[in-house]
């Protein structure tokens, strides 16, 4: 009775009208390649300098604007890597953000602590990570449904109970800990090169979505979903979910410790808020907004999301809403408070996430249509 | 002919995608027994979770179930049972932490004096164990606090799911001779595997086959055309009187 | 010994907080299936309503009976939002559990944020009577009156919701319901009744739990219920869920390992010894100690 269904999408009508076919047509023809049109797109942004007031602060290739976006896009990866658990396999894992600060600090730590290269430092903490999510897995897994929500919860809560008391004054405590930058590759240093850490940041989103995309059209990415709908039925057919559940744990928790190494780049250090578990209930707002299950809803809620948290704080900051009376202006300047409703909403309202849009939107123009044109 | 109690009419239940029911109509005498009939996992215990509203949250039911001339669909379960729709779960769900008097104590309604008299006569075991946790029962004493509970209310009509499932055979028999009783006052919908049980309290007989009604009529008529009653429930009506048909011997442990 | 006696009663004034916040969890989950990741702004609530109350709220004050006017006013508070939280917000998700749980998560991050609109961030320091900021000396150990005054409370409550649960018809309602909801109703009882009262419940303890924490800790800050919750929930899933008395077991475990180990070993090593704790019962009982079963 807590297994996760993932919200039905309305299937579009069976028959189409005649009219629609032409069109449906070409735009069926053109869909496969709108992910590598907006890849492209996200790649050639660092040559933008347009301005986009109200969205960003300075122009699109401004160091300010770039180290946002690339924070949102590690988010994008860290939430579709997230949707691998929860809306592929139905996992309700509160603890992700766990070995995404395992991420962030194990790289950190190694090149700071230890003065490992990067690269060393990058591949030990991926490995890392991955063990970590292996061995945690396999404990938690152990339990199903709530009980495991809670279980990675309070492994989760371990992390960032050895983050902030800084056992052997490895993590800085509640201080956080500033990446050593003297030992690191000259191009991802400074706030000039901020352009090639956008760039580390994009192909890290590539490839969670990539391996991601393949886990799930893989065999085993249908056994997967054959979990999320029905474990018994998985069960009959002589399969273990256990070792389906756990292969998709660490995979999942690996990414994530990719991802925390990114971000450890892109804003220089690691700070205790990232092992907090508001994060990690976050990243599951991030996925439902966006549309758990589908292939660009989780990455859409992560960008959107982290885009949100950033501008939402300077918005609330911002003179229309300090003008406004107190009672509006001071929930509306919390992006929390924003985020956690527009989430409540979305959960009643829009249960397929902004994915669903899409489809709901193509049922709304159809029954707009007038009736002669049908 | 007198008005059927229960009038069920192209009931179609769907559950995580699956059409478990495809249709099904039939109607349920105003006295007597009626038996719903059909191999295992052909929707018996799905039939009567819709009639009471327990369909779960992920399943689809769609179609028309009457009683009397109230619709009953769409309606919340509670509502049904204070509408005196009776219903006796597979598997007993006897509540095993709480004693068998709290049991009892939790059909009472308000404005209503419960049936102790009743239920005592016809179980005068539970008087007795009162004040035993119901989950030490045997499994035929569950089966009676399980009946019991139910009777303490007035109903229009019982739906009684597997009453004599992994029962010992003497115990089987008790618990028909109680089903006999109760079915003199009150119609009964009965889902059984057991023929003697069936040979023994139905009056008509409904049988489903893959998600449909394969055969409605006289439930003796049904049991005496063996060649019909394998083909439709893949047993031998056979003239034994205990329940050791092939299929029902793994189920034949006593539960207690 | 004297140390012992101390960390014994200090461990049990958090075990206290803990059972607090947990006996609600426990029976809303057992009952309703929901995790309640609001439970700890029905905590926050408590905390602010109170505080709020010692200053502005006619005859209470930071004293004597004006002080307990204050708590009663946060209980009442923290009851009157759990209610409306699942009126509004749970029971028209009846059933669908996963959406329950991300509810609830939405509104804790929302709940909290809006607090800390209201309040700021920082902490403020909680009206308490003086005589809670002393010490009482038992058997050469000087307790901290604040901590006696949470397990008076739990132990308080512990006897209030075992007889609620033992002698009244609501009582075994909600004890039947968390062995079999459906059963409930097919009784002809309306279980949602119940939901909606051990969400009251469950609000009324956290907000107890609220208002004497921030008298324990001598402030009160929006952040505090959701540090608290995760102990909380820890405490429910060894304890099992929807016991009572499994939860308060646990607690006085959680309590006295935190508070034990902390002392004696580097400290948050405690906290880490609850959570291994929390992994040792998993594995060897995965239900809990007193699995799904509402003790009375």
């Amino acid at each position: 009775m807590t297994e996760v269904k993932s919200p039905e999408v309305p299937a579009p009508p069976a028959a189409v009208p005649a009219e629609l076919t032409p069109e449906r047509g070409r735009w069926h023809r053109v869909r496969p390649f709108l992910p590598l049109v907006a890849l492209v797109l996200a790649v050639i942004v660092p040559y933008s300098t347009l301005p986009l007031p109200g969205i960003f602060e300075g122009p699109l290739n401004s160091p300010g604007t770039l180290q946002v976006l690339a924070v949102c896009l590690v988010f994008g990866g860290l939430a579709a890597g997230y949707d691998l658990l929860f809306g592929r396999t139905g996992m309700l894992s509160f603890g992700h953000a766990l070995y995404f600060a395992a991420g962030v600090y194990g790289t950190d730590i190694l090149v700071t602590k230890a003065g490992l290269p990067l690269w060393q430092a990058a591949l030990l903490t991926v490995t890392g990570g991955t063990i970590l999510a292996a061995l945690l897995g396999a404990v938690a897994l152990r339990t199903v449904g709530i009980a495991f929500a809670m279980v990675t919860l309070a492994f989760a809560q371990v992390g960032a109970i050895l983050v902030a008391r800084d056992f052997g004054g490895f993590t800085g405590g509640e201080e956080g800990l500033p990446l050593d930058v003297s030992g690191l590759p000259a191009g991802l240093v400074g706030v000039t090169n901020t352009v090639n850490l956008y760039w580390l940041a994009l192909a890290y989103l590539a490839l969670v979505v990539f391996v991601v995309h393949r886990v799930s059209s893989s065999p085993t990415g249908r056994v997967l979903a054959g979990l999320r709908d029905d474990e018994r039925r998985i069960g009959v057919l002589g399969l273990d979910p256990y070792r389906y559940k756990l292969v998709a744990f660490t995979l999942a928790g690996g990414l994530a410790a990719a991802g925390g190494g990114v971000y450890c780049l892109i804003v220089g250090g690691a700070s205790p808020h990232i092992t907090s578990s508001e994060l990690t209930l976050s990243m599951l707002v991030m996925v439902v907004l966006g549309g758990p299950g589908t292939r660009w809803g989780p990455v859409l809620g992560g960008v959107l999301y982290m885009y949100l948290d950033h501008r939402l704080t300077a918005f609330g900051s911002s003179d229309a809403v300090e003008s406004l009376p107190a009672v509006l202006s001071r929930p509306l300047s919390q992006p929390l408070f924003v985020l956690g409703t527009l989430f409540i909403l979305a959960v009643y309202f829009f249960p397929g996430g902004l994915a669903s849009l899409t489809s709901r939107l193509t049922l709304l123009r159809r029954s707009l249509l007038p009736p002669s044109r049908r | 002919m007198t008005e059927p109690i229960l009038n069920v009419e192209d009931l179609s239940v769907r559950i995580s995608g699956l059409h478990i029911l495809q249709g099904v109509s039939f109607t349920v005498a105003p006295t007597g027994v009626t038996v719903l009939l059909g191999r295992n996992g052909v929707g018996k215990t799905t039939t009567l979770r819709a009639i009471v509203g327990l369909t779960p949250p992920a399943g689809e039911v769609r179609g028309t179930i009457r009683m009397g001339a109230q619709s009953l669909l769409a309606r919340p379960t509670h509502r049904l049972v204070r509408g005196g729709l009776g219903y006796v779960p597979e598997d007993r769900c006897v509540f095993a932490g709480l004693t068998v008097a709290e049991n009892l104590r939790l059909a009472e309604r308000r404005g209503v004096s419960p049936a102790y008299d009743k239920v005592f006569a016809l179980f005068p075991e539970l008087d007795r164990r009162g004040r035993q946790r119901a989950g030490s029962l045997s499994g035929g004493q569950q089966q009676m606090l399980a009946i019991g509970r139910v009777l303490l209310n007035d109903n229009r009509l019982l739906l009684v799911d597997e009453p004599t499932k992994g029962l010992a055979p003497k115990v089987v028999t008790e618990v028909a001779e109680v089903l006999e009783r109760v079915a003199e006052s009150v119609p009964v919908l009965l889902v059984e595997q057991n023929l003697a049980v069936v040979r023994r309290l139905a009056r008509d007989a409904v049988v489903l086959a893959a998600g449909k009604v394969a055969w409605t009529g006289d439930a003796q008529e049904l049991l005496l055309e063996t060649a019909l009653t394998r083909s439709l429930l893949g047993v031998g009506s056979g003239e034994s009187q205990h329940p050791a048909e092939p299929g029902r011997a793994a189920a034949g442990k006593d539960g207690h | 010994m004297g140390t012992v006696i101390l960390l014994t009663l200090t461990g049990l004034g958090l075990a206290a907080l803990y059972f607090l916040v947990a006996s609600g969890l426990s029976l809303v989950f057992g009952l309703a299936d929901v995790l309640n990741f609001a439970h700890g702004l029905f905590l926050g609530v408590g905390a602010y309503a109170t505080w709020w109350a010692a200053a502005n709220l006619p005859g209470a004050g930071s004293d004597g009976f004006g002080f307990v006017l204050a708590v009663v006013f946060g209980v009442a508070a923290g009851t009157l939002v759990a209610v409306l939280v699942e009126l509004v917000l749970i029971r028209p998700l009846y059933s669908r559990t996963i959406e329950q749980v991300l509810v609830t998560v939405g509104l804790s991050l929302a709940g909290v944020a809006l607090l800390q609109a209201t309040w700021g961030a920082d902490a403020r320091p909680f009206p308490r009577p003086d005589w809670t900021r002393q010490v009482t000396g038992i058997l050469g150990a000087q307790v901290p009156n604040g901590g006696l005054l949470l397990i008076i409370a739990a132990v308080l409550v512990l006897g209030a919701l075992l007889a609620f649960l033992r002698w009244t018809r609501y009582g075994l309602v909600i004890r039947a319901g968390v062995e079999n909801r459906e059963m409930v109703t097919a009784l002809g009882i309306d279980v949602r009744k119940a939901f909606t009262l051990v969400f009251a419940i469950g609000g009324a303890a956290a907000a107890l739990a609220g208002a004497l924490g921030g008298v324990y800790f001598g402030t009160v800050s929006p952040g505090q219920g959701g540090s608290l919750l995760i102990f909380a929930f820890i405490v429910v899933v060894i304890g099992g869920m929807g016991s009572v008395v499994g939860s308060a077991y646990a607690a006085v475990a959680v309590g006295l390992l935190q508070q034990f180990v902390n002392y004696y070993g580097p400290s948050g090593l405690g906290d880490v010894c609850v959570v291994g704790l929390l992994a040792v019962v998993l594995l060897l009982r995965p239900q809990g100690i007193a699995g799904k079963v509402a003790t009375a």
